[in-house]
């Protein structure tokens, strides 16, 4: 039985179709992001599943039990607000305590679970306080006691780290990863942040238009994309398309990219990941998806021992972030990004030898952007 | 106040000079109704009639305003405006906390649990506030002798309620449509319902909108004079219409002294609520938002 389930949720606001038959279904404890540009219809599934927005058609299943129809308070459910939502005229104590209060919870039941959860996020210093007097930061951890307090079956966040600053927002994002580990919850996350989404989640639904376009772990979402936007939107700096000519050379798939006024460069298509659909396309055009990642720099030292494909290019910026080093460089029609390791000697206009990893490179069709191999 | 750094020239002191006189010309200008109601009020008849109404009271005494209170005949009884301001207290007093109460809920409705048409709902009450009181004073008198409230003070309660409400919804509206919609629906997940969130969760953060649902109110009914007269009997009358009773008496020799002391006491609820609370209204009227 899962924790969540949602069958083929419509929701209309209008003539307008917000989500599109929306169907999935996770485990108990499992940890779901929900992930999409703006206007993609996360944040009206997030508010369908608490049941604020009534849904056109569909079922939601929390439990087993259908909750189509149940009010917000009879779903028992908890979210986190962007937010925090707070209620301004509370303390901090009141505010934890507010729900259990609603519940007719006795008093000291509602004290010792406040002591608990304010152990938990480390606001015990905090209690007596009113929002106004808290910082972003401890707002948050509020908001996150708020609905940690009443042990629901499901918990929702809805881009609860967006108001935050940077260092604050890798911080409270590790620390939203330690509480699920150790308290075992189920959690659907709205977030449109693709770091968040691959660092903290178990399964990854990529949102466009009101469909999930691709549902599962964060490795199959980064590494098997079912098509170019999950591609695309998944992954920083993201992945580069590049226009190439699909050619069978005796056994073998090649890719032919032309770049201006460099040699044509012909990347040898790995046989393990050949598919059917392949056969149609040769001799067309094909969308070839390289992430910066699967560019190396060439390692003299390792000679014949090297793996992946030799070319060279003249690279046009060079942009060390600390870590590594982003290189644009021209290769096919455009530029695309290549990374490389942080002591790679390279100036802006000077030629560079890289190695590209054909192993983890996938296929687009240019027309309908879906995935061929 | 001048936070602009500049010189002090001799031609920037004549202008401040000039500035500062005109000013207080205009204080003195706006002041002086006031200065003669009180001076008048408090000046014996004789004094009336030998100075100037300018003058400084030499003789000051408050017999016109024990009269006035007391004594005074108002048409044919002589008891003074106190029975007449009870009545207005008593009218509106109840008329301003239900038709704030209303107003509070409606806004509340309005904003934080939208419905089809809600929109056109509040356009429609709105409309409420542009109506002339004189357009409705037949249908009105007509729905009251229906409903067994003619002449009551009860009804006149109605009636400021009525009028009330499209006002005191615009206020509570508007300030609502400022409060964070995510506040009501974290309150729906935590378990609480339509009365609930506005009890612990709106109503404590609305003492600004509240202060000037108030005072608009308040001013507006107790300065009342058109269904003040239209709507009661002898003795339900608000103070204004006996005001006017007092001051139209025509019996016996007019007592100006006793008139200023009597517009003086219809007066000064209005303007006491004003002091005790009007640093609260022009806050309310700007407020835009609450912080979180």
């Amino acid at each position: 039985m899962s924790a969540l389930e949602i069958r083929e949720v419509r929701k209309d606001f209008g003539s307008t179709r917000v989500l599109k038959d929306v169907s999935l279904a996770i485990d108990s404890g499992e940890f779901l992001i929900l992930v999409g540009p703006s206007g993609c219809g996360k944040s009206t599934l997030m508010n369908a599943i608490a049941g604020l927005e009534p849904v056109t058609s569909g079922q939601i299943l929390i439990a087993g039990k259908d909750v189509t129809w149940q009010t917000p308070a009879e779903r028992d459910i908890a979210m986190v607000f962007q937010s925090y939502a707070l209620y301004p005229s509370m303390t901090v104590r009141q505010n934890i305590a507010f729900g259990l209060e609603m519940r007719k919870v006795p008093k000291r039941e509602r004290e010792e679970a406040v002591e608990r959860v304010a152990d938990l996020l480390q606001i015990s210093h905090l209690l007596d306080r009113k929002p106004s007097q808290l910082s972003g930061g401890q707002r948050q951890r509020v908001a996150m006691g708020r609905a940690l307090a009443r042990e629901p079956k499901i918990y929702l966040f809805d881009e609860p780290l967006s108001n935050l600053d940077a260092k604050l927002r890798v911080e409270m994002r590790t620390e939203i990863k330690k509480l699920h580990q150790r308290l075992g919850t189920t959690i659907v996350y709205v977030t449109h942040d693709q770091i968040e989404a691959m660092t903290l989640a178990d399964s990854i639904a990529v949102m466009r238009d009101g469909h999930i376009l691709q549902l599962g772990t964060p490795d199959e979402v980064y590494n098997d994309p079912v098509d170019m936007f999950v591609a695309g939107f998944m992954g920083s700096p993201s992945m580069n398309f590049l226009t190439a000519t699909l050619e069978h050379e005796a056994v073998d798939y090649r890719l032919r990219v032309s770049t201006q006024g460099e040699e044509d460069v012909l990347l040898p298509w790995p046989q393990a990941h050949e598919t059917p659909a392949m056969a149609e396309y040769v001799g067309r055009k094909v969308v070839l998806g390289l992430r910066p990642e699967h560019f190396s720099e060439e390692d003299e030292r390792l000679g014949e021992h090297a793996e992946g494909t030799l070319f060279s290019a003249r690279v046009t910026v060079v942009e060390p972030t600390g870590a590594d080093i982003l290189l644009r460089l021209p290769l096919g029609e455009k530029e695309v990004t290549a990374r490389v390791g942080p002591k790679c000697r390279v100036a802006a206009g000077k030629r560079l030898a890289l190695r590209i990893d054909m192993g983890r490179a996938v296929l687009f069709d240019p027309q309908t952007e879906q995935r061929l191999a | 106040m001048d936070n602009v750094i500049r010189r002090r020239t001799p031609g920037a002191r004549l202008a401040r000079a000039v500035l500062y006189t005109v000013l207080i010309l205009a204080v003195l200008f706006y002041l002086m109704p006031l200065v003669v109601m009180l001076f008048t009020s408090i000046k014996p008849l004789e004094e009336i009639r030998a100075g100037s109404l300018l003058a400084i009271p030499l003789d000051p005494t408050f017999a016109p305003w024990a009269k006035a209170w007391g004594e005074a005949c108002t048409g044919m009884r002589c008891e003074g405006v106190s029975v007449y301001f009870f009545n207005s207290i008593a009218i509106v007093v109840p008329a301003v906390l239900i038709s704030t109460t209303i107003g509070a809920l409606n806004g509340y409705a309005l904003t934080k649990w939208r419905f089809k048409g809600s929109e056109l709902v509040f356009a429609l009450m709105l409309f409420g506030c542009f109506i002339p009181f004189q357009v409705v004073l037949l249908p009105m008198a007509q729905t009251l002798g229906w409903l067994g409230l003619s002449s009551s003070r009860a009804g006149l309660v109605l009636v400021h309620v009525i009028f009330g409400i499209a006002f005191t919804t615009l206020f509570f509206r508007n300030f609502y449509v400022s409060v964070p919609s995510e506040l009501v629906s974290a309150a729906k997940l935590d378990g609480a319902g339509f009365f609930r969130i506005f009890w612990r969760i709106l109503l404590p953060v609305s003492k600004p909108i509240i202060v000037v649902s108030v005072i608009w109110q308040f001013t507006q009914i107790w300065n009342d004079f058109l269904f003040g007269v239209a709507f009661s009997a002898h003795d339900t009358q608000p103070v204004t219409v006996a005001l006017n009773n007092l001051v139209n008496t025509s019996t016996g020799v007019k007592e100006y002294n006793v008139d200023m002391a009597a517009a003086m006491i219809a007066a000064l609820p209005t303007l006491v609520v004003y002091v005790l609370a009007g640093k609260y209204f022009v806050r309310g009227l700007t407020a835009g938002s609450v912080k979180g």
